[in-house]
């Protein structure tokens, strides 16, 4: 099992605490519409998780700000996703 | 706040930076925005820089750009589980004064490209995320910002906002990405001795090797992974379409951990010491997935239309072009007195279609169609031209003409025989 937090410990964030970036729009689609969940493993950095509930979670913290997530659910387009404010989220020290 | 300047540009990456620099060079007042700390720390790419894109823009860039490795050797991989079969090119030409590529980091490249922007005369302010575009009518008139009074005017507008196209897309410009159309790629960097990067690569000095592969780690999803030397660093990453990644279920650090301990390449990032994971999305519909490229007011460059050619790996060079060819249709433009309307903006789809941007990409148009349609060049010929290998470098007493058989056999069952040559003309087809 890899630890994708071992990963996102290596980088560099200005967490913009309390404001997510970007949200789930209808938690009850994810859980009850949404059979791929594919979100909880494409994801790149882990943000998303389902639990034994079948319910989807979005911690946003670690985000690489790829626009995955909101690609991918292209069935119920069920991502609200926008950039950081200016000067939060990812900052790349090597890029 | 009725400040209104010539041009706004939205990002300050490769396409950002060429636009910004070439009209503030002009003497046009321009206003860049990014998002970032600093330029650069939101941008994130493999990274080559091609030299010719940025050589037109700055010809002395070579003076002072953090440059990590000239590239002298290209070497290009098919793996199988436990093998990889290959060819290399290396050159004591690409030694010269003025090497082709290079490798880069690109915050640290990023930066140093914004600071000729600010030289050249443009207004940078970072930390400021636009939200949307402001428009009268069709036309658009300006940005609003995150900032407090944050909307701002110009004549023209150009997005260079990267990949996701946010603007664009809130403005009605184009459509969402389609997961077909966008690869994934994960990449990490791994710090080793400058001596170790040179002696594990046969290289000296600056000189610097790439490595593009292709083959069992991707799972027969449609991929490439590669491998790059900086000067105390090795940057590895690995990319599929988004709507493989989908379909197959698994995730693309899982890719990355595996293309880590693959034989092959275990024992040249062996003890380095792992300091940042990125991800990115790469636009590779092509051609057929270029969004329109102006309208009133504005004009879109780079990653956020699509400016990709994926067969051959570049990007940046043909986000430095159209940044540049957008700019300097401003900069006509303003010259001549006429207005940035739809009409007229039409000059730089124009230039775009008479450089290599367009071209290449129309070249490859039907690429992408055909790749979506046959996941066995990532799957079946990969392992097929391992094994063939290694049926004929195994001395077992076999006869070589016996061996042949065996190969072509493989090949035959695998892909029957009219399917290997409508591959051989698809191929040749998309790629004339």
């Amino acid at each position: 099992m890899i630890k994708i937090e071992e990963k996102l410990f290596q980088n560099r964030y200005r967490v913009d605490e309390g404001r997510p970036h970007i949200q789930i729009s209808n938690p009850q689609v994810c859980a009850d519409d949404c059979k791929t969940q594919s979100c909880t493993f494409v994801c790149p950095a882990g943000c998303y998780v389902v639990d034994e509930k079948h319910e989807v979670t979005l911690t946003t913290d670690g985000c690489l700000e790829c626009g995955t997530c909101r690609v991918i659910c292209s069935e119920h387009h069920n991502v609200d996703w926008s950039y950081p404010r200016g000067g939060h989220g990812i900052l790349f020290k090597f890029g | 706040m009725a400040e209104k300047f010539d041009a706004i540009v939205v990002g300050a990456g490769p396409a950002g930076n060429a636009a910004a620099y070439t009209m503030a060079k002009a003497g046009l007042s321009v206003l860049q925005l990014e998002r970032g700390e600093t330029p650069g720390t939101k941008n994130v790419q493999g990274a080559i820089l091609y030299a010719d894109a940025l050589e037109r823009i700055i010809p002395d860039f070579r003076d002072d750009a953090p440059l990590e490795r000239h590239v002298i050797e290209q070497r290009m991989w098919v793996l199988d589980e436990k093998s990889f079969i290959g060819t290399n090119y290396r050159s004591d030409a690409f030694n010269s004064d003025q090497p082709n590529r290079y490798t880069i980091l690109r915050a640290p490249f990023d930066k140093w490209f914004s600071g000729k922007v600010k030289e050249a005369g443009a207004l940078v302010i970072c930390e400021t995320t636009v939200t949307e575009l402001i428009q009268e009518g069709k036309k658009v008139i300006g940005v609003r910002t995150d900032r407090e009074g944050g909307d701002i005017y110009a004549d023209v507008v150009i997005l260079a906002d990267g990949v996701n196209s946010l603007l664009a897309k809130k403005a009605g410009f184009h459509g969402e990405l389609e997961a077909k159309n966008v690869a994934l790629a994960v990449k990490e960097i791994h710090f080793l001795p400058e001596e170790v990067v040179q002696s594990r690569f046969n290289i000296k000095g600056n000189e610097g090797v790439v490595i593009e592969i292709a083959g069992a780690v991707t799972h027969g999803m449609v991929g490439t992974a590669f491998l790059y030397t900086n000067k105390e660093s090795i940057t590895l990453g690995i990319g599929c379409l988004l709507s493989d990644f989908k379909k197959a279920g698994i995730a693309p650090y899982t890719l990355l951990e595996e293309l880590k301990a693959h034989p092959a390449i275990a024992p040249l990032i062996e003890g380095g010491e792992m300091k940042e994971y990125a991800a990115h999305l790469i636009p590779e519909g092509g051609y057929k997935a270029v969004p329109t490229l102006y309208g009133e007011g504005w004009m879109i460059a780079g990653d956020s239309a699509g400016l990709v050619n994926a067969v051959h790996r570049e990007g940046s060079n043909l986000a430095m072009t159209s940044g540049r060819l957008a700019a300097e249709t401003v900069i006509a433009l303003k010259e001549r007195k006429l207005a940035c309307t739809a009409l007229h903006l039409a000059r730089y789809k124009t230039a775009l279609d008479d450089s290599f941007v367009m071209k290449d990409l129309r070249k490859y148009k039907e690429l992408p169609d055909i790749l979506h349609g046959n996941p066995h060049f990532f799957s079946v010929y990969p392992q097929l031209l391992n094994r063939a290998a290694h049926t004929m470098l195994m001395v077992d007493g076999q006869d070589k003409h016996s061996k042949e058989k065996t190969i072509r056999g493989s090949f035959v069952q695998q892909r029957s025989l009219w399917g290997l040559v409508g591959d051989a003309y698809r191929m040749w087809r998309a790629t004339r």
